[in-house]
């Protein structure tokens, strides 16, 4: 049984190798499939951790009128703090808040000067709040935009991060939906392409395999090459389209690190690289072997 | 060793090739079949090799019924028969090492017989320096002396050959005959489908003459009469 496996596997690979043109057509053809999955799983998990990573940075920012007592902003304070959402609330005062400006621009000289000519501090005090998850700040925003606080607050700094937050989530999951749509759509193409290419190599070798079936050959060892032949195929497609991945992402990442600070996308292809390649096997070796099979049992009855 | 009984084979729409055929083959027998173009020669073969289903009558192979064979036994019928052709039959995509070589593989052989064999057929032949060759690459002759060796390698229990020498040359001819020859004389069964006067005469052996698909002559020793 192994030898016999060994020597399908061989006969596979031959005719694999002794046709290289036709091949070569069938692995780019199907590279793009394996390219639109791989693509969709890197935006899918890279775009996950990018809104997490953002989440994580994301509060709630609420500056109070600079005439209010402390003991006013204190007491709001304790009723966030009996919110549940509310993971964290910290009270930064007009004068924390000063020496934070001060710290962060006492080399900016034109600051400095600007800060020295005003007569009070311009900074407003201000309780930065966090929530467990991104979806709990509108609750908070809406129990701080209550008509009691009205004459309190100056301004709550919510909206201007809520939409960044949201864009991401919108990009990330219409990228899944196109992805998926698309890699659906690539992989239908793809199997026609490589049954079709499969189904010329049998018209093609029709006189080879009426020989073969006369010479006492059984029905898998006419057939179980031409299987090999696509999987060979979905296995050489499956290491271009890593290598290509590996390429764009290290010379991507750089780039885009500029956009999303927090964004590493070689670290995350080089860290999840085992994974990437076992999703572009499993989709390459799996579109040839379909393709082959429906070629198979269509076209070469024995 | 085969036992034709009442054998008709029609072709759709009404094209008889055999009528009533009945003979009998014994083993390590050498026997020619002839007839014109369209006797049944090839039909006759065909059934052996139950490429073809007769329509009527029984074919025993080795007391196996081969009108009843089943699509699951025809391998390891096939196994046991070497096939020789007019127009060589070879694997163009595999080299003449592969194309011997193909045969034992589909036998499940191991890598060293397989070594040892092909290397041995292929001397035998004279084909030793065309191990690499591609049938494209080759002559005539050299391309029947493969088809000769493939269906050697696995020591069949008969050869059928049809129109063996039929593409090629008086001394390509006379070489093939003598492989044939030879093998019949190692003890293998040869039937030997051919409408050549020269060599049903230069043979002298049992000649079974067809005419529109009927056994017109069956004789030990025969010669070409049409």
């Amino acid at each position: 049984m192994f030898v016999l496996l060994k020597r399908i596997i061989k006969s596979g690979w031959t005719s694999f190798s002794r046709d290289p043109g036709l091949m070569l057509g069938t692995i780019f053809i199907m590279l793009i499939p394996i390219a639109s999955i791989t693509l969709f799983f890197l935006v899918k998990d890279t775009g996950q951790s990018l809104i997490s990573s953002l989440e994580e940075k994301a509060d709630i920012s609420v500056y109070f009128k600079s005439d209010i007592q402390e003991t006013d902003i204190f007491n709001i304070k304790e009723q966030l703090l009996k919110i549940a959402e509310v993971k964290e609330v910290k009270y930064i005062s007009k004068d924390l808040a000063l020496n934070e400006f001060i710290q962060r621009h006492e080399h900016d000289p034109v600051l400095m000067e600007s800060l020295e000519e005003l007569e009070t501090t311009p900074f407003l005090a201000l309780l930065n709040i966090k929530a467990f998850e991104a979806s709990q700040y509108e609750l908070i925003s809406g129990f701080l935009e209550k008509q009691e606080f009205e004459n309190l607050i100056e301004k709550i700094d919510f909206y201007q991060r809520k939409t960044v937050i949201e864009k991401i989530f919108l990009l990330a999951s219409t990228t899944n939906k196109v992805g998926i749509g698309l890699s659906i759509v690539l992989a239908i193409v793809a199997v026609l392409v490589v049954f079709n290419t499969i189904r010329l190599a049998i018209i093609h070798r029709e006189e080879e395999i009426k020989v073969q079936r006369l010479v006492g050959a059984s029905n898998w060892f006419i057939r179980g090459p031409f299987l090999v032949q696509g999987a060979i195929s979905g296995i050489f497609a499956s290491i271009f389209c890593f290598l290509i991945f590996a390429a764009l992402c290290w010379f991507l990442s750089p780039k885009l690190a500029i956009l999303f600070s927090d964004l590493n996308i070689w670290n995350y292809f080089s860290s999840n690289c085992l994974f990437i390649i076992l999703i572009q096997l499993v989709t390459g070796v799996g579109l040839g072997i379909i393709s082959s099979a429906i070629a198979i049992r269509k076209h070469l009855k024995i | 060793m085969i036992k034709f009984l009442n054998i008709t084979k029609i072709y759709p729409p009404d094209i008889l090739a055999l009528k009533n055929a009945s003979l009998e083959i014994k083993p390590k027998e050498f026997v020619l079949i002839t007839g014109k173009s369209g006797a049944g020669k090839t039909t006759l073969l065909k059934l052996i090799l139950a490429e073809e289903k007769p329509n009527q009558g029984e074919i025993f192979f080795e007391q196996q019924d081969l009108s009843k064979i089943r699509a699951g036994d025809l391998p390891h019928l096939r196994r046991k028969i070497g096939t020789v052709f007019q127009d060589y039959k070879l694997l163009f995509s595999k080299t003449v090492y592969e194309n011997i070589a193909y045969v034992m593989e589909v036998m499940g052989a191991n890598e060293n017989e397989i070594k040892r064999d092909v290397s041995q057929i292929l001397e035998i032949v004279g084909l030793e320096n065309k191990a690499r060759s591609f049938p494209a690459q080759l002559s005539g002759g050299e391309r029947q002396r493969t088809a000769i060796a493939r269906a050697l390698i696995h020591r069949p229990d008969i050869i059928l050959a049809d129109e063996p020498t039929g593409n090629l040359d008086p001394y390509n001819t006379s070489d093939i005959l003598r492989l044939l020859l030879k093998i019949n004389g190692l003890g293998t069964t040869v039937i030997l489908a051919t409408h050549d006067k020269e060599i049903i005469n230069t043979l002298e052996k049992r000649v079974i003459t067809l005419d529109k698909g009927k056994i017109v002559r069956d004789e030990e020793k025969g010669r070409f009469i049409l």
